[in-house]
C-alpha cells in the first residue's frame, strides 16, 4: 500500500496532525467519509472533548486513531459491546461506531442486532466496500452475488445483507445509506444521527480499487465513483427490502436515503426503576415516510 | 431510586456466588455485563437485582465475547466493572482479556469453574482453567488470579482483585469453582470505610496541556488513566503502541511495551502473591492446595497429624503469580510434596518448576470434590519414603 | 464436634429453605460453624430435592455431607434413597403420613408434619414443623436460634405464620434435647 499526503484543511485541528500521513491506498473511500464524520462533529454543536469514536478491526477500524477526539480501536466485531458500555457509564457522551462491513456484520453480526434490538445510543457508521480490504481483498458478507474476490475466486455465491434493511428490521431508529462521493447528505445524516438518541445506522458506499475495483474489473476509483455517479438514485421511501445492491446488473439501481427516522426508548438498564416516562412510541418498525 | 446499600455491613450466610456480587459491589462496581451460564448464573441474578439498588448497571448481553469487550468499554469510561462467567465463557472472554491487556483497562472477571472440556459438567465442580486463565489469551502478558476456598473469600477476593486490577491496570481473575460458588456460609461483610480501597492512578496534569502521555509509566512501570469524556483526547489500540498511544508496529516498540506489561506485574509479584499456611514448622510433608481442594487438604492433614505424621498445608491464594519462591525454600527442607488438584496436574506442573522434582499428585478430573481420603493416603505413602 | 445433617424429600416441600435456615441458625445465631449445600443438575431438577447442612464447633474443613449423623426424610423415595448412608445408631426424622420405614428400623422420631400444617391452614408450612420437630429431637442447635433466622430470612408477612409452625413441630416432640 502506498500512502497519500493529506492537504492542509480547515478541519485539521480535528485530526492528529502527529499521526499522518494516514495508512489508506490512493482513491480509497474511508478517507472522505472520515472528512465528513470529522466535518459533523464540528458543526454538532457538542464539544469535543464529549465526542467519542470506537472501531474493531480493519481499514475503517483506523479512522478513530486520526481523530483528535477520545478514541478506542478495539478487537476484531467488539466495537458495539465496548461502545455500549461506554455510553451507559457516560451517557452525556456522544459516542460513535466507525468501522467496516466485515467487522460489523460478520464477526460482529450478532453485537449489531442486538444493539439494534436494545436501541443502545449509539451512531454507528458503517463503511461498505463489499470486501475485506485490510487483508487483501477476502469475500465478505456484503459481497454482491457474483463478485469475486481472493476466496471467491469463481464469483461469490452467497447471498449477500442489505444492511439497511437488516438496520431496519432489528430495530435502528435512523438509517440511512450514502456513499463517499455524497459527502454533504452523508455529513447531513451524521448531524441527524448525532440529534437522535438511540441506534442509527449510517451506511457509507466506499470505493477499494485494490480490494474490490481491480478483481471485479471496476478499473481504479475514479472509475467505482463514476459507477456509483451512475447507479445511484436518491429514494427516501424507498421500499425497505428493495434496497439490495446488484453490480452484475447494469441497470440495477444503488438506492441511497435517509429510510428510517423513528423514536422509539433508548436503551436504559435503569428504565423499569424509573418513573415511567409521560409520552412513549412502541411502534418498533414504524417508518416515517419521507416526501421528496 | 437508590434504595439499598453498596455494602452490605454485617454477619450474613451466604452462597459463595452472592458473595462474590457483594464483593463487588462492596469494591464500587458499578457495572456488570456478563451471560448466564452455570454455575456462575447466581451472581449475575444477584448483581441485576442489586446493581440498580446502588444506581450501577447490569446488562445480560447476547454472549460472552460482548460481555468482556463491555467491561472493558465500561473501564475505560471510569467504572470498576465484572463480569462472571464459566469454563466455556471464559473460552470465549479471552480475547478481549487480551485487550484489556494490551489496553491496561482494570477489571475483574470471575470464573467459577466447572468439569471442561467444552461443555463437560455444567453443574458439577472442576480446577481445570487454571492455566487457562494464566495463558488462554494469545501472547505474553500478566495477570493476576484469586483462588477462594470460601464464600467469605469469595467476598473478600472480590474486592481485592478489583483494587489489584486498578493498580497495576491489569485484568484480574478469581478463579472460584462450583464448590465454593454453590456453597452457604457465613460471610461477615465490614462497614464501608473498612473495605480497602485502592484507586486507580490518575492524571497528574490537566487536559489540554502536553504534559501527560497516556501510555507513559511511572517508575511502578504503570501508566497513570485519563477515562472517555474527560478531555485528554486519548487514543487506546489493541495494536502495540507508544506512549502516546499511537499505534507502532515495530520490532522495538513491540519488545519494550509487551516488556512493560509483563514487568509490572513480575516486578510486584512479591507484594501480590498470598498464601495460607498451616503446621508447616516442622513439617516433613507439605501438601500444596487451593480453592475447595484446599478444605479437603486441611482435613487430610489434621488427621495425618493424628497419626503422628509431620505434614502441613500450604494454600496458595494467589496461583497467578504463583508462590514459587516460598515453595522452592519449603521443597529445600520437606521430605516430599502432595498436589491435589482437579485436573491432570496443571499445579504440580507449576511447583515442580520450584522443587525440581518431581511431586505426588492427586488428582481427579472433575465432576465431584475431591475428598480427603485420597489425599490423605497420599500422604501416609509420601512419610515412608 | 461435627455433625452431618441431610434433609429429604421432594421439590415444593421447602426442603431447600429449612436447610438454609438450620445452617443459618447455627453459623448466624448460636456461635457454631456451618456450611449448607444443595445437590444442583439434573438429579435436582426431577421429583427429589435435598438440602446438606455441616454444624461444627470449629471451622468446617470439608463441606460436604457424606454420611450423615442426622437424616430427616419427607418422602417414601428419600427415605429408601438415602436411609443405606445413615451413619449407625444416626438419628432418623421423618414425616409419619409420607414415609413408612422399613418394619426392622430401629429407633426413629415420626411426627405428622404435613398434617399439623395442614391443621394450621397452611400445608406448605409442613417444612417448618418439621424443622420445629428437628430442632427439638436433635438438640444440634438451640431453639431461640432457629427463631432467629426465620425472622431474618422470611418476609414479614409470613413470620407469624412460619412461628406457630415451628412451634407446633417443636412441642410435639415429647423431650426436647437441650442444644448444647
Ligand atoms: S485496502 Fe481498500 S479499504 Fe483498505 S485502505 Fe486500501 S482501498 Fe481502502
Amino acid at each position: 500500500m502506498t500512502t497519500l499526503m493529506a492537504e492542509r484543511h480547515p478541519s485539521d485541528p480535528l485530526f492528529r496532525a502527529d499521526r499522518l500521513p494516514h495508512i489508506w491506498c490512493p482513491g480509497c473511500g474511508i478517507g472522505p467519509a472520515m472528512h465528513a464524520y470529522a466535518q459533523a462533529l464540528v458543526e454538532s454543536g457538542i464539544p469535543l472533548d464529549r465526542h467519542v469514536c470506537v472501531s474493531g478491526i480493519g481499514c475503517s477500524g483506523r479512522v478513530p486513531g486520526y481523530l483528535n477526539i477520545d478514541s478506542y480501536h478495539t478487537t476484531h466485531g467488539r466495537a458495539i459491546p465496548f461502545a455500549m458500555a461506554v455510553a451507559l457509564v457516560r451517557p452525556q457522551l456522544e459516542v460513535a461506531v466507525f468501522s467496516g462491513d466485515g467487522d460489523l456484520f460478520a464477526i460482529g453480526g450478532n453485537h449489531f442486532i442486538h444493539a439494534a434490538r436494545r436501541n443502545v445510543d449509539l451512531n454507528v457508521i458503517c463503511i461498505n466496500n463489499f470486501n475485506y480490504g485490510m487483508t487483501g481483498g477476502q469475500v465478505g458478507p456484503t459481497t454482491p452475488m457474483g463478485a469475486r474476490a481472493t476466496t471467491a475466486p469463481y464469483g461469490n455465491y452467497e447471498q449477500p445483507f442489505s444492511l439497511p434493511y437488516l438496520a431496519a428490521a432489528t430495530g435502528a431508529v435512523f438509517v440511512a445509506r450514502w456513499t463517499s462521493l455524497h459527502l454533504r447528505q452523508l455529513k447531513q445524516a451524521i448531524l441527524r444521527a448525532m440529534k437522535k438518541r438511540g441506534l442509527t445506522f449510517i451506511e457509507v458506499l466506499a470505493p477499494c480499487p485494490v480490494g474490490f475495483g481491480r478483481p471485479n474489473e471496476i478499473g481504479d476509483a475514479m472509475e467505482e465513483m463514476m459507477l456509483y455517479r451512475e447507479r445511484c438514485v436518491v429514494d427516501h421511501g424507498a421500499p425497505l427490502a428493495a434496497l439490495d445492491i446488484d453490480l452484475r446488473q447494469r441497470d440495477h439501481p444503488i438506492v441511497l436515503g435517509n429510510f428510517v427516522d423513528i423514536e422509539r426508548p433508548v436503551f436504559d438498564p435503569l428504565a423499569m426503576r424509573r418513573p415511567a416516562p409521560e409520552v412513549e412510541d412502541h411502534a418498533p418498525l414504524a417508518r416515517k415516510e419521507q416526501e421528496g | 431510586m437508590k434504595d439499598g446499600p453498596a455494602v452490605l455491613e454485617g454477619q450474613h450466610f451466604l452462597l459463595g456466588d452472592h458473595a462474590c456480587a457483594e464483593g463487588a459491589l462492596a469494591a464500587g462496581c458499578r457495572f456488570f455485563a456478563g451471560y448466564p451460564i452455570t454455575p456462575s448464573t447466581e451472581i449475575a441474578e444477584r448483581l441485576a437485582h442489586r446493581l440498580p439498588e446502588v444506581g450501577g448497571i447490569f446488562v445480560q448481553m447476547e454472549d460472552e465475547l460482548a460481555s468482556m469487550a463491555a467491561i472493558v468499554g465500561a473501564s475505560v469510561a471510569g467504572a470498576r466493572a465484572m463480569t462472571a462467567t464459566s469454563g466455556p465463557g471464559f473460552s470465549l472472554m479471552m480475547e478481549n482479556v487480551g485487550l484489556a491487556a494490551m489496553m491496561e483497562v482494570p477489571c475483574v472477571v470471575v470464573n467459577v469453574q466447572r468439569g471442561a472440556p467444552s461443555t463437560g459438567l455444567p453443574t458439577l465442580v472442576a480446577q481445570a482453567d487454571v492455566m487457562q486463565a494464566r495463558w488462554g489469551s494469545h501472547g505474553d502478558y500478566e495477570i493476576v488470579a484469586y483462588a477462594p476456598a470460601s464464600p467469605q473469600e469469595c467476598f473478600d477476593l472480590t474486592v481485592r482483585a478489583f483494587n489489584t486490577a486498578d493498580q497495576y491496570r491489569i485484568p484480574v481473575f478469581v478463579l472460584a469453582d462450583e464448590v465454593v460458588g454453590h456453597m452457604t456460609e457465613r460471610v461477615v461483610i465490614p462497614p464501608p470505610d473498612a473495605i480497602p480501597k485502592v484507586e486507580r492512578k490518575r492524571p497528574r496534569t490537566a487536559p489540554g496541556g502536553d504534559g501527560f502521555l497516556p501510555f507513559q509509566a511511572d517508575d511502578d512501570l504503570v501508566p497513570p488513566m485519563a477515562h472517555a469524556g474527560e478531555g485528554y483526547r486519548v487514543h487506546f489500540t489493541g495494536l502495540t503502541h507508544d506512549e502516546r498511544g499511537y499505534p507502532a508496529t515495530n520490532a522495538e516498540a513491540h519488545d519494550r511495551l509487551v516488556r512493560r506489561l509483563v514487568e509490572k506485574v513480575r516486578r510486584h509479584a512479591w507484594r501480590i502473591e498470598e498464601y495460607e499456611e498451616s503446621q508447616l514448622e516442622d513439617a516433613r510433608v507439605v501438601v500444596i492446595a487451593y480453592g475447595s481442594t484446599a478444605r479437603s487438604a486441611r482435613r487430610a492433614v489434621a488427621v495425618a497429624r493424628e497419626e503422628g505424621i509431620r505434614a502441613g498445608l500450604l494454600r496458595p491464594i494467589t496461583l497467578w503469580p504463583f508462590p514459587g519462591e516460598r515453595v522452592r525454600r519449603l521443597a529445600e527442607r520437606v521430605g516430599a510434596v502432595v498436589v491435589p488438584e482437579l485436573n491432570m496436574g496443571q499445579i504440580a506442573r507449576e511447583v515442580e518448576r520450584f522443587t525440581h522434582r518431581p511431586v505426588l499428585g492427586v488428582n481427579h478430573a472433575g465432576g465431584a470434590m475431591l475428598p480427603p481420603e485420597p489425599i490423605l493416603d497420599t500422604i501416609r505413602e509420601a512419610a515412608t519414603r | 464436634m461435627r455433625r452431618e445433617v441431610r434433609l429429604a424429600g421432594y421439590g415444593g416441600q421447602g426442603i431447600i429453605l429449612i436447610g438454609l435456615l438450620l445452617g443459618k441458625a447455627a453459623a448466624l445465631h448460636d456461635g457454631k460453624e456451618a456450611v449448607f449445600t444443595q445437590s444442583y443438575g439434573p438429579e435436582a431438577r426431577g421429583g427429589a430435592s435435598n438440602a446438606d447442612v455441616v454444624i461444627a464447633d470449629a471451622p468446617v474443613d470439608y463441606p460436604l455431607v457424606t454420611r450423615p449423623d442426622c437424616l430427616v426424610v419427607m418422602f417414601q423415595e428419600a427415605y429408601e434413597r438415602h436411609r443405606p448412608g445413615l451413619v449407625e445408631g444416626g438419628l432418623l426424622v421423618l414425616d409419619q403420613d409420607l414415609v413408612r420405614p422399613d418394619p426392622g428400623e430401629g429407633a426413629f422420631h415420626a411426627i405428622p408434619a404435613t398434617r399439623l400444617a395442614e391443621g394450621l391452614g397452611k400445608k406448605i408450612v409442613a417444612n417448618v414443623v418439621m424443622l420445629g420437630f428437628f430442632t427439638a429431637v436433635s438438640g444440634l442447635v438451640r431453639r431461640e436460634a432457629v427463631e432467629a433466622a426465620l425472622r431474618s430470612t422470611l418476609a414479614p408477612r409470613l413470620l407469624e405464620l412460619n412461628l406457630r409452625a415451628f412451634a407446633t413441630g417443636y412441642d410435639y416432640a415429647p423431650h426436647a434435647r437441650e442444644a448444647a
